[in-house]
């Protein structure tokens, strides 16, 4: 399969971005000056402890929210100067999605769910990568299964095949396996590692597991909205350390 | 517990708003019906009271409220009588009509479109009230020939000034005549409900009116200083002539009150009909929206539970916030219900009705009568859904995925099923005619067959539903969601459909009885009426036998048949719809289809008799019928039963010598005219029309003419009810925007990820805009469904009264649905910008 994007190209570029919630005494820095690169063909995660910022870097990336100063680029495209319809269509045709819960709409089969925002946009899958995303995900003979006939690892990994149907520029996971058995989540992260590793595609995942941090090809460490420190080929053991260590000069600080 | 229900009550306004909405108009057309109906009956009352001397005199029966006119009068002997009576301070004789109307300065006929034209000489007598009953307003009263004075109101509309010429319509020779405008009168307490009073000296209008004899039609008295009303009353009665009575004043307030109270009654019954629709439609609202708003509680429901409260305490809260709903509701319907009195009063005033001076009095049997309607149908409607909540098992609270019990659809499939045998078996029995109150039986007949249909509509919403799917094809992704979200909770469309099938029901099956009607009416005419033209009146307002006479006289005239009007009361039950005719030029005019005997047979002291009222009140050819007119009672012999006929405006027919010895005046309401065999019919219509050219209170029609002023009426009454009816369609409308709210916030989360994933604002407008078109199309064709029904077994029982043409107004029904659709796309404005303007967001992040 050729990839998507040269590997060593950016997929998504965060500079100097800033998100701020409500205002006044009840100002709250969600962001303060993130630049970030993010590397098309890679596998992404971004980490932290709650309240670092990790959730809203991911949706302002993913053109879920705006931002209040700095910019978002995905490819080119810089999402501050787009209106609603635009980012939608955007979210639509370029960007796929895998939420900690509630993926699937419930009235509709596998299949349809996974065509979901193909069918939205009234176009068609590529036969040839439908095909190999369908054998990827092992679902072949659950596609006419409603979600509440499904597992709930069997729901993730639809909800991958439908991030993954319309070749989006770049994928955001959200938790994906917070709500997974250890089996289960280790499924979800071996498909979106594969996803990038022989289809070239790129994923960004937001999660606070440094079991599913190992699986990534680095990791981007968040702390009071600001990037605290970067890891190539991470391993669950050396994040696990990293993380312990955080914790550990916070608590002193504290 | 309280607490946590008052919280609930506030922290879902917008919500029970909605529901509370249903309610409001429900109990709004209650207080609206009651205080309109109470204000018309003091209207009235004012005018008896301010209008009923001390002791009034008149012949038996000739000056009740529905008297019409009466020909017998009283010597003006009888007065000087009176006047030596000590126990009398007044005696006012007064000459009396009730067909004289004004034509305005723009030439048309002021009132007399039901309303009567009173005309009498002015009196100084004083009314029970210590009024006048004539007050000077303006000018003088007239004091000669050829002079009249109007009262303010129909001078004002007429548009005419004191010393104007005014241009008057009225029983004499010739019919048309003008007169001064010397004065301006008020009447009685003011206002005159519509009716118009022209006053004219009293001579003159004996010489006009009463062959130039010194005669009187009424008499009032005025009592002297401490007499009483009985006293004068019987003083009086002693030199009175046989047949006249002497009634006290307080007496003919009674019975005259009593007869309005008659009316207004039936009026009032009419009203609450399409109340009791309204909150039929309204019940199945609240149930719905309280279904929802208990399931999407149900886990807080649990909690609660799982905290220690039991089950009658949960129950308990869901039915006291009913409650509140239901007072709010309520008093919200008073406030409605008034504005809507003063818009019937509008309404009737287009109808000829004018209540301008009446006052809307909400009594307190009004403000009981909504509070109880509107609480106890909340509390009811409420009341399923809170007896579910209460089921929840604590156990709920700790589940992921909380769901309400639901009831089995096979408990609905047996109660529905049943309810629709049982509202078949009522319906058929009112159609047969079993049992007295055929109105009723048909009714609650109706009303049971669609609540069964209203609870199995579950069951046949998933089939409907998936052909909408099919037609959605073409809107894609969008529209197959729209189809799955409609069938995702079949109990919830169903419902929110069955309050639209309600109102839709009751239209089409109103809208075949009117098409067939108009088609019957057409047919019938067209079969039977052989006479070129026809003069009348649109609603039967008698006219001077001068009008006839004149035709008459026209050369190309062969036959004029002249048709008058009575409704005397049959003796054994009944009011008989009369017509007076002479069969020998009415054999000219009509072909009447006979059952029995021959049009021929008809004679002095004879009667046919149409086959429905033969029937019902047990008359066969050669039984001896008394009938009760004002002037007494007068014996004929049924000689021929009528076949049912449009054509035919009257169901008994007598010859006009029976009217005479019933005491009415000779007025005609109807004449058929043919022309001479040679004549041209453009000839004949000139003729005719130059002598009823200065009468706008009648018109000469030809057969077609005359088919479309019937069906005229047909369609003025079909309007009315469809005005009525769609208050019943607006609250399921309100219904649907309440489900589709309701669902919106159920599923925000889905919305949200639909939204993320790439769903335009647009295209999420769309589909709730179809699930809306789903709810509606599915109602309206439940609805003409059951319409359709309910119309053809109505039509089959009316084939006996002369409804023989049965027409399914396909066109019509068609445009129902187009028109549900219409509604669905409204109905989904509010609920679609809601979904559309939820923040991604938050949306997809929401618990």
């Amino acid at each position: 399969m050729i990839p998507t994007t040269n590997a060593t190209g950016v997929a998504a570029r965060v500079i100097d971005l800033t998100k701020v919630y409500g205002s006044g005494q009840a100002e709250v820095r969600a962001l303060d000056g993130v630049t970030l690169d993010l590397y098309a063909g890679q596998f992404t995660a971004v980490m932290g402890p709650s309240g670092s910022g990790k959730s809203t870097l991911m949706h302002c990336c993913a053109a879920l929210d705006e931002v209040t100063s700095g910019s978002v680029l995905l490819g080119d495209v810089d999402l501050s100067t787009l209106k609603d319809k635009e980012l939608t269509r955007l979210r639509r045709d370029r960007i796929g999605f895998v939420f900690q819960s509630f993926n699937l709409v419930p009235t509709l089969t596998a299949e349809e769910n996974i065509l979901l925002p193909l069918s939205i946009a009234g176009g068609k899958p590529d036969p040839e990568w439908y095909a190999l995303v369908i054998e990827t995900v092992g679902l072949a003979d659950r596609l006419t299964h409603r979600p509440n006939e499904l597992s709930g690892g069997q729901q993730q990994r639809v909800a991958v095949a439908r991030a993954l149907a319309s070749r989006p520029s770049i994928v955001f996971a959200d938790e994906p396996t917070g709500n997974l058995d250890s089996r289960a989540g280790a499924e979800i992260l071996q498909l979106l590692k594969r996803s990038v590793d022989e289809f070239g595609q790129t994923v960004v995942m937001v999660t606070h597991d440094p079991v599913a941090a190992g699986y990534t090809d680095r990791v981007v460490f968040l702390a009071d909205g600001k990037v605290v420190e970067q890891m190539r080929e991470p391993t669950a053991e050396l994040v696990l350390e990293r993380m312990a260590q955080f914790a550990a000069s916070q608590s002193v600080q504290g | 517990m309280l607490k946590v229900t008052w919280r609930n009550l506030i922290a879902r306004k917008l919500r029970l708003l909605l529901s509370a909405f249903a309610i409001v108009l429900g109990v709004a057309f209650v207080a609206g019906s009651l205080i309109f109906t109470d204000a018309m009956g003091g209207a009235f009352d004012d005018i008896i009271e301010g209008s009923t001397a001390d002791v009034e005199i008149a012949y038996e029966g000739a000056n009740d409220f529905d008297s019409v006119q009466d020909s017998r009068v009283i010597p003006a002997s009888v007065v000087e009588e009176l006047e030596k009576l000590p126990e009398a301070d007044g005696v006012y004789p007064s000459t009396m009509l009730q067909s004289v109307f004004v034509i305005g300065s723009d030439d048309k006929v002021v009132g007399g479109s039901g309303p009567p034209g009173l005309a009498f000489n002015p009196t100084e007598a004083e009314a029970i009230t210590g009024k006048q009953i004539i007050t000077l307003k303006d000018g003088a009263l007239p004091d000669g020939p050829e002079e009249v004075a109007l009262d303010v109101a129909t001078a004002e509309k007429a548009g005419y000034d004191v010393g104007d010429t005014v241009t008057l319509v009225t029983p004499g020779k010739p019919p048309s005549m003008e007169a001064e405008l010397t004065g301006l009168v008020e009447f009685g307490s003011g206002g005159l409900n519509g009716a118009t009073l022209t006053l004219f000296e009293t001579e003159f209008m004996q010489d006009s009116f009463f062959e130039g004899k010194d005669v009187y039609s009424a008499i009032s008295l005025n009592t002297a200083e401490g007499v009483s009303q009985a006293e004068l009353a019987a003083a009086a009665q002693e030199v009175l002539p046989k047949g006249v009575v002497a009634r006290t004043g307080d007496d003919v307030v009674a019975k005259n009150q009593a007869g309005i109270d008659e009316i207004m009654g039936f009026l009032n019954t009419f009203l609450l009909v399409f109340a009791a629709v309204s909150l039929v439609v309204g019940t199945f609202l609240i149930i719905n929206t309280f279904s929802i708003l208990v399931a999407q509680r149900s886990r807080e429901l649990a909690l609660l539970r799982a905290l220690g409260a039991s089950r009658r305490q949960v129950n308990r809260s869901v039915l006291l916030e009913a409650f509140g709903v239901g007072v709010v509701g309520s008093t919200l319907g008073l406030l409605g219900g008034y504005l809507l009195a003063l818009g019937l009063k509008a309404l009737f005033g287009l109808l000829g009705l004018d209540l301008a001076g009446a006052e809307f009095p909400v009594n307190p049997s009004t403000i009981i009568a909504s509070y109880a309607v509107g609480i106890i149908v909340t509390v009811f409607a409420a009341y399923l859904p809170a007896r579910r909540a209460s089921s929840i098992a604590p156990v709920q609270a700790l589940r992921d995925d909380t769901a309400m019990p639901e009831s089995s659809l096979r408990v609905r499939v047996a109660v529905g099923g049943t309810l629709i045998l049982a509202g078949a078996a009522s319906m058929a029995a009112g159609l047969a005619e079993v049992g007295g109150e055929v109105l009723v039986e048909i009714g609650l007949g109706m009303l049971g067959v669609l609540i069964g249909v209203a609870l199995l509509s579950p069951l046949i919403a998933r089939p409907v539903i998936k052909a909408f799917g099919a037609l959605f094809r073409p809107f894609g992704t969008v529209g197959r969601l729209a189809t799955e979200n409609s069938l995702r909770n079949p109990r919830r469309t169903a419902a929110t459909a069955s309050a639209l099938m309600v109102g839709l029901a009751l239209m089409a099956m109103m809208s075949i009885l009117g098409s067939s009607a108009s088609a019957s009416t057409d047919e019938a005419i067209e079969q039977t009426l052989t006479s070129e033209f026809v003069v009348s009146n649109v609603i039967g307002q008698p006219f001077s036998t001068d009008v006839a006479e004149q035709i008459r006289d026209l050369d190309s005239v062969e036959t004029v048949a002249s048709l008058r009007y009575a409704n005397p009361d049959v003796k054994g039950g009944g009011t008989a719809w009369m017509g007076a005719i002479d069969p020998d030029d009415f054999s000219d005019v009509m072909q009447v289809p006979m059952v029995q005997g021959t049009l021929a047979a008809l004679d002095e002291g004879k009667v046919l008799i149409a086959s429905q009222p033969a029937e019902r009140g047990g008359h066969e050819v050669g039984d001896k019928v008394t009938l009760e007119f004002q002037g007494g009672d007068v014996e004929v012999e049924v000689a021929g039963i009528i076949a049912a006929t449009g054509a035919l405006p009257a169901e008994w027919l007598v010859t006009q010598d029976t009217l005479d010895k019933g005491g009415l005046a000779p007025l005609d309401s109807m004449l058929f005219v043919t022309k001479t065999p040679g004549a041209s019919t453009a000839d004949l219509r000139e003729g005719v029309e130059k002598i009823t050219e200065d009468l706008p209170t009648v018109t000469l029609k030809d057969p077609q003419e005359f088919a479309e002023e019937q069906k005229g009426q047909i369609n003025l009454f079909l309007r009315m009810i469809y005005g009525l009816l769609v208050l019943s369609v607006l609250i399921a409308i309100l219904g649907v925007v309440n489900t589709l709210a309701l669902s919106v916030i159920e599923r925000t989360r889905e919305v949200g990820l639909l939204r993320a994933i790439g769903l335009s604002r647009a295209q999420l407008r769309t589909m709730i805009r179809l699930e809306s078109i789903v709810i509606a199309v599915f109602g309206a064709l439940l609805g003409l469904g059951m319409g359709l029904a309910f119309g053809l077994a109505l039509m089959q029982a009316l084939e006996d009264e002369g409804l023989t043409a049965v027409v399914v107004p396909w066109l019509t029904l068609l445009a129902f649905v187009l028109v549900a659709a219409v509604v669905g796309v409204l109905a989904a404005v509010f609920p679609a910008r809601r979904a559309a303007r939820l923040d991604v967001l938050r949306a997809i992040t929401t618990e």
